[in-house]
């Protein structure tokens, strides 16, 4: 016969060993790795936070209601969360240097997400970062763009009101569910209009397995409650009276989106230009809404080309990549301004077709997506 | 061979230079091929495996004598080493952090990769199969990890020479570190003559 009691005696026996170290472990935690209250000075003193210690500085803030932006979540994959840090930072960590460039050496500036607060620190947090605040919101629909993007219409609660600037983006925090055991960041640009206060729209595409599209793709519904934090940003619309360029590709519409509703909105007339890459039929969206704007907005034109249509798609439009249309459609670049959204790889390809054409750097401006 | 009869100090020299458990055994390759390009952490990689190795060395014997042994247990044996091994090394990791931030930096990922280090489990199964005491057990983690540790550094110290050697393009990398791991064991023969009891 099986021996059913010396079974049991085997895995009482391992669970319990298990559990004597488990216990061993959590001690250590709270003594070796245990940093206690830590003092952080922010901004010559004008600020002081007492914070448990021993977590990373960019949480640390988040938690304190200090929001400081950043696209990955806290993954050091995106370089966005530099502060400068005047002391108690310790020395580099091998994953902050490919986004630490000499300048940022020379002023102390670090990657938030990956110093951790060990000790007292003085730093220093730009003041239009204090305005950040996180807000709540309800889910107020949901549309499918392409197969594999989904607009999501985030109502602000209490009659709240986010002020932005078209262009910038918020982080969705996705809560601990699972694929994820606690509550993480990813960010998105606002699509839009800044006109509408009391709403944001986002463009999410679907990354196969990622937490936070998983999470809006297999979840998320209609009425559900999201917070969201922001708006963080560099990308907006310069004032001049050249003429616009605008690149994009997949999600990448929905900064640019918001920006021309913000044109037709505050009644900027320049003439514009509006390419958007995509692979295929099935992968345009928003074709409509965009000859609509061709309508009310003159000057503005828009340019959607496929890089492999396929056969019964029945494209006559613009054909190849995008930076083929483009030095197509431009001989030299001198009274333009061009704004870029979507991957690295097709920003950093267009923006060798401006360079070549004459378009100086400081007149290229774009969002690459992390 | 009666190895239960030798005695701690012997033990402890010989499994550093008579049975170095990196080059008679080549036990824990992996980490000893990818960290041996500097001198300065394959020196602080191999202070962690002194360290664990002779933690999970401790703990693993009583558990195995006084739990498992009188339970009839050693069919578990296997599982429950590794868990303590895991233990250990967590509790290595909170220690270096705290210690030395620039250390814990420079081990990287290797740090919790000292889990998966076979030198360590072959060091906790030698002494069970081998019979050591507990001081012989203690003497030998101790000694196993001085001994993986001399030979990282050492080999780390004859990369750094060999950056400037002209190496055979096929052989680059880990094959001309094999070819220098196998000359260094040859080396380490020598010492056998040395302890003989060991």
């Amino acid at each position: 016969m099986f021996p059913i009691g010396a079974f049991f005696i085997g895995i009482g026996t391992a669970a319990a060993i298990a559990a004597v170290l488990a216990v061993l472990l959590a001690i250590a935690d709270a003594t070796i790795a245990n940093y206690g209250e830590v003092k952080i000075s922010i901004n010559n003193g004008s600020k002081e936070l007492t914070v448990d210690g021993g977590r990373p500085l960019l949480s640390t803030l988040t938690s304190e209601g200090i929001f400081i932006p950043s696209a990955c979540g806290g993954r050091g994959s995106c370089g966005l969360c530099k502060l400068a840090v005047k002391s108690g930072a310790g020395e580099y960590a091998p994953t902050e240097l490919p986004w630490i460039t000499e300048a940022d050496r020379k002023a102390n500036v670090r990657l938030s997400c990956q110093v951790k607060v060990k000790r007292e620190m003085q730093i220093v947090v730009p003041e239009e970062l204090f305005s950040i605040k996180q807000y709540e919101t309800t889910v107020a629909s949901i549309r499918d763009l392409t197969y594999d993007i989904k607009e999501v219409t985030l109502k602000l609660k209490d009659s709240q009101a986010l002020d932005f600037k078209a262009g910038r983006y918020v982080q969705f925090v996705v809560p601990a569910y699972e694929l994820t055991p606690d509550p993480v960041y990813r960010a998105y640009s606002i699509s839009s209009s800044p006109a509408r206060k009391d709403q944001v729209e986002l463009e999410i595409r679907l990354v196969p397995n990622g937490i936070c599209t998983t999470y809006v793709f297999q979840h998320l519904k209609v009425g559900d409650s999201v917070n969201i934090n922001g708006p963080y940003g560099e990308f907006h619309l310069r004032d001049s009276e050249r003429d616009l360029i605008f690149v994009a590709g997949g999600s990448g519409m929905a900064p640019i989106k918001s920006i021309l509703l913000d044109m037709l909105e505050r009644g900027i007339r320049r003439k514009a230009t509006y390419f958007f890459g995509a692979r295929a039929v099935r992968d345009l969206f928003l074709v409509e809404e965009m000859r609509e704007l061709e309508k009310k907005l003159p000057g503005f034109k828009f340019v959607p080309a496929l890089s492999n249509p396929e056969p019964g798609d029945n494209w006559e439009g613009e054909k190849g990549l995008i930076t083929e249309v483009l030095s197509r459609h431009f001989e030299r670049l001198d009274h333009h301004e061009a704004y870029l959204c979507g991957s690295p790889g097709m920003i950093d390809a267009s923006i060798k077709v401006f360079k070549a054409k004459g378009l100086p750097e400081e007149l290229i401006f774009f969002d690459k997506f992390a | 061979m009666n190895w239960s009869a030798v005695g701690p100090a012997a033990v402890f020299f010989g499994a550093i230079f008579t049975n170095n458990i990196l080059l008679t055994n080549y036990l824990g390759m992996c980490s000893f091929l990818a960290i041996s390009r500097e001198v300065k952490s394959s020196l602080g990689l191999g202070a962690a495996v002194v360290f664990v190795m002779g933690m999970t060395n401790a703990l693993n014997w009583p558990i195995h004598y006084f739990i498992l042994v009188p339970l009839k247990l050693e069919y578990l044996g296997f599982i429950v080493y590794i868990i303590v091994i895991a233990a250990s090394v967590q509790l290595v990791e909170m220690v270096v952090e705290r210690v030395s931030e620039s250390l814990y930096q420079n081990l990287g990922i290797f740090l919790p990769l000292i889990t998966v280090n076979c030198a360590v489990f072959g060091a906790v199964l030698f002494m069970f199969i081998r019979k050591y005491t507990f001081l012989g057990s203690l003497a030998f983690g101790l000694g196993g990890g001085l001994g993986w540790a001399l030979a990282i550094v050492a080999m780390a110290g004859l990369r750094a020479k060999m950056a400037r050697a002209r190496v055979p393009r096929g052989l680059e990398g880990a094959g001309i570190a094999l070819i220098i791991a196998g000359i260094m064991s040859l080396a380490f023969m020598g010492f056998s003559g040395m302890i003989p009891a060991a």
